[in-house]
C-alpha cells in the first residue's frame, strides 16, 4: 500500500467561479493504492477540485500529472480514458434505464446494428461477482436501494478500467453498517491497486479509514497529514481555522406535557407506495426527539405529513390535544407550528423574493402585514430590519434577493421567520444540511434555545452525530417503521447505528 | 421611513426603469434594421417604408388617435398574458378569450333591450355589457386553469385548444343565430349594438376614432399593478407563479390561486374584446381579432411583463399596425411586414442574449424563466 | 404502452367509425365505408404523426418544442413556394418539382429547428417562448411573402398564382406510370383501396418503426434519452449534451418539414395562411398521450385522423343524418372533436403520462 510513486498530481490549481475563489493554488497528489481523504466543511472546495481532476471543469490555471506524463483534462472522455472514476455525491445515474445500460452508457457496445444488451450483462455480472460488489444487470436503477445504487457507479467506473477512483461524500446515504461494508470495499479495491480518493467532511471515517488526509478549507490546502499524526479536535480546526466544539451546550431537559402525539400514522409517497407504515410516538412540550434514520426511510414522507404538505392515509395526530390529522399548511402554522423544511430553497425561500418578502412568506395575509387584503409595506420593513439584526442575517440590504445569500444565511432567514412566531412545535428537518460550521454551531443553539422556552422539538436529521448531540429522546426510522425510542443517555452510538440499519428492532 | 418623493429616490427609479428598458428598446431597434434589409431584399426602400410607417403612427392628430384606437385592445391582452405569467403560467387563449368577450358584449349591446321590451339607460347598459364580456372571458380562462390545477393538464395545449373552440363557436353563432339580418349584409357579423351600450368618443366622432376605451385600458393597467404588487391576491400569484412548493409550505392554496389567475388574465383579454365592440366597432364581425393573441405574447414579453411597460409596448404595437396602413399606402411594401418585424422584436426580447452579444452589454440580473415543462 | 391506454385509442376509433357507418349506411355499404374512413385516416394522420415524431425527437432529448405548428406551416410554404419555382421557372416536369419541393421543405423544417435549437440550448431561452417565437415568426413570414409574391402587382409572377404542379401521386397512379400502363391487374387491385396512399403517408408510418428502432435499439437512441432523463450523468460518461439535443432537435425539424410538405404538396396544390390550423398543436398532445414512445403516438395520431375522417365523411353523407342528430351537419361543431378531444386527454384521465424527467430544462454545466 505505501509505495511511494505518485500516481496522480495537480499543481497550482486555481479556479474561479462568479464570486467565488473555489480553489486557491491548491497542490495535491495521490500515491498508488493509497486511500487518500479530502477532508472539509461544505464549500471548502473539494467537490470542485475533483471535478477539475475528472474533467467536469476546466481549471483557470494549474496543471495535472498522471503517472508522472502532464495531462489536459478538457472533459470527462479524457479522464476516463487516464483510467480516472468518479462516483458523485448525487448518483449519476439514469432510474429508468437497467443497470447494465446505465454501466455501458457512453461506451456502449454494439453487435449488427444494435445496443448488446446481453453481452454487456454477462460482463457487468462477471465485473462485479469478481470485486464482491454483485449487482443485477436487469433490474431498474431506479428500483434499487440506494446502497446498490452506489454499487453501480462503482462498477461503471471499474468497467471502464478505472485504476484511480475519486468518491464524492460516500457516506451521506448509507447507514453506519453500510459505510463499513463501504471502507471494506475500499480497502479490498486499494490492495488490487486501485488508488482511491475519498471526499468527505466527517472526521471519524478519515481517521477509520485513510492512509493520508488533505484538509481544505476555503479554497486552499491546509494540510496533509496521516491518521497517526492527528485527532478529532485537531482536524476539525483545521477544517474551520479556529478552535471547534464538537459537541453542543445544551442543558437538562425539562419536559411538560405531552404537546405532539402520533399514533398509526400512514402516508404514501409521490408514487403512491406507501412509505410509513403505521408510526406512532409523542414529542412533550421542553424536550428535543431526534428522528435518526438513513433519508429514504420515510422521514420526508412522515415531515410533510405532519406540516400539511402531504395527506396522510391513516393514523391520527394531536397537538395540545387537539385534533389536526392532515390538516393544511396554514392551519398548522397558525397553532404554533414552526417548520424549517428539509430543501430550503424548493420549500422554505422563494429565491427570487427580497429578503424582506421571504420573511413574511407565511404570514402576509393577516395584521400586521396584510390588513383587508393589502399588504402593509411599513410593517413587512420593520419586520424585516428587526429579524435581520436579531439573528445576525449577513445581508447587503433587507431587499436583495435572497438567491444572493449563503446557504447558512438563507437558512437563517427560514428560523429568523419562523421562530419569531409564537411557536409551540418546531420541526426541523436536515436543519444543517450544506451548511458551514458557524452557521451550524448558531443553528443548534437556537434549537436549543427553542426546547428551553419550552417548545416540543421534533428533529429529523441523517447526521448521526447532530441527533445524539442536540436529542432529549432518540427515534429509529427504518423502512417507514419505527423500531426504538431511547432516552439518549441510555444508547450507544453503534446501538443505534444497529437499529438505523434493520438489525434488531428493539421493544418500542 | 424617508421621504417618499425625494429627489433621489425619483432618480433611482428612473434609473432603474432605464435599465429595464434598455434591452427591449434595442431589440425594437435591431428588428427593424433586419425588418429594413429585408424590406430592401424584395426591392423596397427602408427609409421610405418606416418614414411612411412613422408618420402614420404618430404624424398627425389623427394618426395619435388610431394610434391609441388600436394600443386599447393590446393593452388589455399584454396585461391579460403579463398577469398569467406572474403566476407562472402561460396563457396563449388570449385570442379566444377576447372573441368570446366581445361576441357576448354584442349579444348584450344588440339583444338585451329587445329581450327585455325597453331601453336601458346607458349608466346601466355599458357596464353590464363590458361585465358580461369580462365575465365570459374569465370562465373561458378559468377552464384551462382549472384543468391545470386539478388534472395537471398544461394550459398551454389547452388554452390553444380553447382557442380553436372558441373561433368554431363564434363562427356558428355569427353564422347563424347572431347573424345580422338586414338585407344589404352577406358576412358573418352581428348588428350593431344599441345607442345606449356605446362607450363615447373623447372628441369629435366624425373626426377623431379615440374613445374612452383607451383611458379605461391606462387605468386598468395601474389597478393591474396595484392588485400584483400591493395586495394579498397579487402576493399569492406571484409566489405562485416565482416557486409552487412554497406557496404550498407557505399556506397557499396553489391550486385556487392558478386557478384565480387564470380567471384574472381571461378577464383581462376578454375586457379586450368587450371594448373593441362596445366603444369602437359597434358589432362583432368575424375574425376583427385575428392575431391579437400572439401580438399580447410579445407585447407581454417587450414590457417585460409590467404594465407600465406594456402600455408602453402596447403603444408602440399599435403605432405600427397603425402606421404601416400608410406605408403600404406610399411603398406598396404589404402591411404583413409588420407581422415579421413583430417576430423579430419577440425573438429579440426572448433571446436578449442576442441583443447583449451584439452590443456587448453586461449580463445582468438572473434569466425569465417562465415556463417549467409538461411536469405537473 | 398499457393495456388500457391502447383499450381507450382502440375504442375512440371504433366510436368514430360506428358514427359514420351507421348514418352512411343508407347511401353506401358499411364495408366501402369503413375502407374509405381507414383510408382517409392514414392520409390526414400523416402530418400529425410526423409532428408527434418531431417533438418526440426533440423531447425525449430534453428540448420541449411547440413550435412545431410554425415548422409545418413554413415548411409547407417553402415547399410549396420551391415547387413552384422549379416548375414554372426552372421548367422542371411536374413530378421532379414536386419532389425538389418536398426536400426544400424538409430543409426549411430543419432550418426552423436550428433557430430553435440555438435559442433553447445556446440562449437558454425559455422553451416555450422560443417555440412560440417560430410560431410566430412563421406565420409572419409566410404571410409576407405569399402575399408580396403572388398578389403584389411588381411580384415576381406577376400578381397572380401561377400554376401549381399538383400533388404527389398515389401508390396506384405511381405503380401505374412505372409500368407504362403494362400493370394494369395490380394497379386496378390497390387503386382506391386502404394502401393506395401517397408517399408522404407511407413514409410516415415507415418513421414510426423506424424511430422505434433508433430510440430503443441504438447506441443513438440510448444517449438520447440519457440526455433528455439526465443530461449530467450523460455528460460525466463523456457525452456531448448540447451537441445531442442540437442534432436530436434538427432531426425533429426535418420530421416536421416533411410533415408540412404533406399540406402542400400532397394534400392541396395551393397554400392557405394559417392552413395548418392547431395540428402542429394536436400532434404535440398525441405525442403526449402516447407516452412519448413512436407507436403510441402514432396510435394516438390516427384517433384525431379518425375524428377528421369522420368531420370529412358527415359532409358527405350529410342528407343522411337523422333530424335528430341534425347538430352534426353543423361543420362548425362537428369541427369540435379533436380539439375537444385533446383536452380530454391531456386531462390524463385515461392515466398519467411521465415525460423524460430532464424535458425542458437547459443544461448548464
Amino acid at each position: 500500500m505505501t509505495e511511494t510513486n505518485i500516481i496522480l498530481e495537480a499543481k497550482g490549481i486555481t479556479k474561479n467561479f462568479p464570486g467565488v475563489l473555489a480553489n486557491d493554488n491548491v497542490n495535491f497528489d495521490l500515491r498508488q493504492g493509497e486511500i487518500h481523504a479530502l477532508l472539509g466543511e461544505n464549500g471548502a472546495g473539494k467537490t470542485t477540485l475533483m471535478n477539475i481532476i475528472y474533467g467536469l471543469y476546466r481549471p483557470d490555471s494549474g496543471e495535472m500529472r498522471v503517472d508522472g506524463k502532464p495531462v489536459i483534462i478538457h472533459s470527462a472522455k479524457d479522464s476516463i480514458a487516464l483510467g480516472i472514476g468518479m462516483v458523485h455525491q448525487h448518483f449519476m445515474l439514469i432510474p429508468v434505464f437497467t443497470v447494465a445500460e446505465n454501466i455501458m452508457l457512453g461506451d456502449e457496445t454494439v453487435k449488427r446494428g444494435v445496443l448488446d444488451r446481453k453481452g454487456v450483462a454477462a460482463k457487468v455480472a462477471a465485473l462485479s461477482h469478481q470485486y464482491g460488489l454483485d449487482v443485477d444487470s436487469l433490474a431498474l436503477v431506479g428500483q434499487l436501494p440506494v446502497g446498490l445504487q452506489q454499487r453501480v457507479e462503482i462498477v461503471k467506473t471499474l468497467y471502464r478500467d478505472a485504476h484511480i477512483l475519486i468518491l464524492d461524500e460516500p457516506t451521506a446515504v448509507l447507514t453506519p453498517q453500510e459505510a463499513d461494508d463501504l471502507f471494506r470495499i475500499m480497502r479490498e479495491l486499494a490492495g488490487r491497486g486501485v488508488s482511491i480518493i475519498f471526499i468527505t467532511h466527517k472526521l471519524k471515517e478519515v481517521l477509520a479509514v485513510a492512509d493520508r488526509i488533505t484538509v481544505m478549507r476555503g479554497g486552499h490546502v491546509v494540510n496533509t497529514v496521516t491518521p497517526a499524526e492527528t485527532d478529532e479536535p485537531r482536524l476539525a480546526s483545521m477544517m474551520v481555522g479556529r478552535q471547534v466544539i464538537l459537541t453542543v451546550e445544551k442543558g437538562a431537559s425539562e419536559p411538560k406535557e405531552k404537546a405532539l402525539e402520533v399514533k398509526d400514522f400512514k402516508v404514501n409517497s409521490q408514487r403512491g407506495l406507501e412509505t410509513v407504515h403505521g408510526i406512532s410516538f409523542d414529542v412533550r412540550g421542553g424536550e428535543i426527539l431526534g428522528i435518526a434514520g438513513v433519508q429514504g426511510n420515510g422521514q420526508t414522507e412522515l415531515v410533510e405529513a405532519l406540516t400539511g404538505l402531504r395527506p396522510p392515509t391513516g393514523g391520527a395526530v394531536r397537538f395540545d390535544g387537539q385534533e389536526v390529522t392532515g390538516s393544511m399548511p396554514r392551519a398548522m402554522t397558525e397553532i404554533g407550528l414552526a417548520h424549517i423544511p428539509e430543501d430550503r430553497q424548493r420549500h422554505g425561500l422563494v429565491l427570487s423574493y427580497t429578503v424582506a418578502d421571504n420573511m413574511v412568506l407565511c404570514d402576509y395575509y393577516h395584521p400586521p402585514f396584510g390588513v383587508r387584503g393589502i399588504i402593509q409595506q411599513t410593517a413587512l420593513d420593520e419586520n424585516a430590519r428587526r429579524l435581520i439584526q436579531a439573528y445576525d442575517v449577513r445581508t447587503p440590504s433587507p431587499y436583495v434577493p435572497v438567491s444572493k445569500l449563503s446557504g447558512g444565511n438563507q437558512q437563517k432567514v427560514i428560523v429568523a421567520r419562523e421562530l419569531s412566531r409564537p411557536v409551540k412545535l418546531v420541526i426541523a428537518n436536515q436543519p444543517t444540511r450544506g451548511l458551514d460550521v458557524g452557521s451550524i454551531e448558531y443553528i443548534h443553539s437556537v434549537i436549543v434555545k427553542m426546547r428551553d422556552n419550552g417548545a416540543a422539538v421534533l428533529l429529523v436529521s441523517a447526521e448521526l452525530d447532530e441527533i445524539m448531540a442536540l436529542s432529549d429522546r432518540i427515534a429509529v426510522m427504518y423502512r417507514g417503521h419505527i423500531v426504538a425510542i431511547v432516552n439518549v443517555k441510555e444508547a450507544t452510538r453503534e446501538q443505534i447505528g444497529l437499529w438505523m440499519a434493520g438489525a434488531q428492532a428493539a421493544s418500542v | 421611513m424617508k421621504d417618499k418623493f425625494s429627489i433621489n429616490v425619483v432618480w433611482d427609479w428612473l434609473r432603474s426603469a432605464w435599465s429595464a428598458m434598455f434591452v427591449p428598446i434595442l431589440a425594437v431597434f435591431t428588428a427593424m434594421v433586419v425588418g429594413g434589409i429585408i424590406i430592401a431584399l424584395v426591392g423596397g426602400n427602408p427609409f421610405d417604408a418606416y418614414l411612411g410607417l412613422f408618420q402614420g403612427a404618430f404624424g398627425s392628430v389623427k394618426a395619435l388617435s388610431e394610434t391609441a384606437v388600436w394600443a386599447t385592445p393590446y393593452i388589455f391582452a399584454g396585461l391579460a398574458v403579463a398577469v398569467a405569467f406572474k403566476g407562472g403560467l402561460f396563457n396563449i387563449g388570449a385570442e379566444g378569450q377576447l372573441a368570446l368577450g366581445a361576441v357576448f358584449s354584442a349579444w348584450i349591446g344588440y339583444a338585451l333591450p329587445d329581450a327585455l321590451g325597453f331601453d336601458l339607460p346607458a349608466i346601466i347598459h355599458i357596464p353590464l355589457a363590458v361585465g358580461f364580456g369580462m365575465l365570459a372571458g374569465a370562465v373561458w380562462g378559468a377552464i384551462p386553469g382549472a384543468l391545470k390545477a386539478y388534472m395537471g393538464g398544461h394550459e398551454v395545449i389547452n388554452t390553444i385548444m380553447m382557442n380553436y373552440i372558441a373561433l368554431n363557436m363564434t363562427s356558428f353563432l355569427l353564422n347563424g343565430a347572431m347573424k345580422d339580418p338586414s338585407p344589404t349584409n352577406v358576412i358573418a357579423r352581428t348588428p350593431t349594438i344599441a345607442m345606449s351600450a356605446r362607450i363615447p368618443r373623447l372628441f369629435d366622432a366624425e373626426v377623431l376614432r379615440v374613445h374612452w376605451g383607451f383611458i379605461l385600458a391606462l387605468v386598468v393597467a395601474g389597478l393591474v399593478w396595484w392588485v400584483l404588487w400591493k395586495t394579498k391576491l397579487g402576493f399569492e400569484i406571484r409566489t405562485v407563479g416565482a416557486n409552487p412548493d412554497a406557496a404550498r409550505y407557505a399556506g397557499m392554496n396553489v391550486e385556487k390561486i392558478v386557478v384565480l389567475t387564470m380567471a384574472f388574465s381571461g378577464m383581462l383579454a376578454g375586457l379586450a374584446g368587450s371594448v373593441e365592440v362596445t366603444a369602437l366597432n359597434y358589432r362583432h364581425e368575424l375574425g376583427f381579432s385575428m392575431g391579437y393573441g400572439f401580438d399580447a405574447i410579445a407585447i407581454a414579453l417587450l414590457g417585460r411583463t409590467h404594465p407600465l411597460g406594456i402600455v408602453l409596448a402596447a403603444i408602440l404595437f399599435g403605432g405600427m399596425r397603425n402606421g404601416a396602413t400608410r406605408m403600404q399606402f406610399l411603398t406598396q411594401i404589404p402591411t404583413d411586414i409588420i407581422s415579421v418585424i413583430q417576430a423579430l422584436v419577440l425573438l429579440f426580447v426572448a433571446a436578449d442574449a442576442i441583443i447583449r452579444f451584439i452590443y456587448h452589454i453586461r449580463t445582468q440580473e438572473e434569466r425569465v424563466v417562465l415556463t417549467r415543462g409538461w411536469g405537473g | 404502452m398499457e393495456l388500457k391506454r391502447f383499450g381507450f385509442i382502440a375504442a375512440i376509433i371504433v366510436v368514430l367509425f360506428s358514427v359514420v357507418v351507421l348514418i352512411g349506411s343508407s347511401q353506401s355499404s358499411p364495408l366501402v365505408i369503413i375502407g374509405s374512413m381507414i383510408a382517409t385516416t392514414i392520409a390526414v394522420a400523416t402530418p400529425l404523426t410526423l409532428g408527434a415524431l418531431s417533438g418526440l425527437y426533440c423531447e425525449r432529448a430534453g428540448v420541449v418544442n411547440i413550435g412545431i405548428e410554425g415548422m409545418m406551416l413554413a415548411a409547407a410554404f417553402f415547399g410549396w413556394l420551391a415547387s413552384i419555382y422549379m416548375n414554372s421557372i426552372f421548367g422542371w416536369a411536374a413530378l421532379p418539382s414536386l419532389i425538389g419541393g418536398v426536400f426544400f421543405a424538409i430543409f426549411t423544417g430543419g432550418l426552423f429547428a436550428l433557430l430553435h435549437a440555438v435559442l433553447s440550448i445556446t440562449f437558454k431561452v425559455d422553451q416555450i417562448i422560443g417555440g412560440t417565437v417560430i410560431n410566430i415568426l412563421a406565420i409572419g413570414v409566410t404571410g409576407f411573402l405569399n402575399r408580396q409574391m403572388f398578389f403584389e402587382k411588381g411580384s415576381i409572377f406577376g400578381g397572380n398564382v401561377p400554376h401549381a404542379p399538383g400533388t404527389l401521386p398515389s401508390l396506384a397512379k405511381a405503380i401505374d406510370s412505372l409500368c407504362n400502363g403494362g400493370c394494369g391487374g395490380l394497379v386496378n387491385s390497390i387503386s382506391g383501396s386502404v394502401i393506395d396512399q401517397k408517399p408522404i403517408a407511407l413514409l410516415a408510418i415507415l418513421l414510426v418503426a423506424f424511430t422505434h428502432y433508433v430510440l430503443f435499439y441504438t447506441r443513438w437512441g440510448l444517449r438520447t434519452r440519457a440526455v433528455g432523463e439526465h443530461p449530467r450523468a450523460a455528460d460525466t460518461v463523456g457525452i456531448n449534451v448540447q451537441r445531442m439535443r442540437y442534432a436530436n432537435v434538427i432531426i425533429g425539424g426535418l420530421m416536421a418539414g416533411l410533415g408540412g410538405a404533406y399540406f402542400t404538396l400532397e394534400s392541396v396544390p395551393s397554400f392557405e395562411p394559417l392552413m395548418t390550423n392547431g395540428r402542429g398543436f394536436i400532434a404535440l398532445a398525441a405525442m403526449i398521450f402516447g407516452n412519448w414512445t413512436p407507436f403510441g403516438a402514432w396510435a394516438a395520431a390516427l384517433v384525431f385522423g379518425a375524428s377528421q375522417a369522420m368531420q370529412i365523411n358527415l359532409q358527405i353523407f350529410r342528407e343522411s343524418i337523422p333530424p335528430q342528430l341534425a347538430i352534426l351537419q353543423i361543420s362548425y361543431i362537428v369541427g369540435l372533436t379533436p380539439y375537444i378531444l385533446t383536452m380530454l386527454i391531456l386531462t390524463g384521465i385515461i392515466g398519467k403520462t411521465t415525460p423524460p424527467a430532464a424535458d425542458g430544462v437547459p443544461y448548464e454545466k
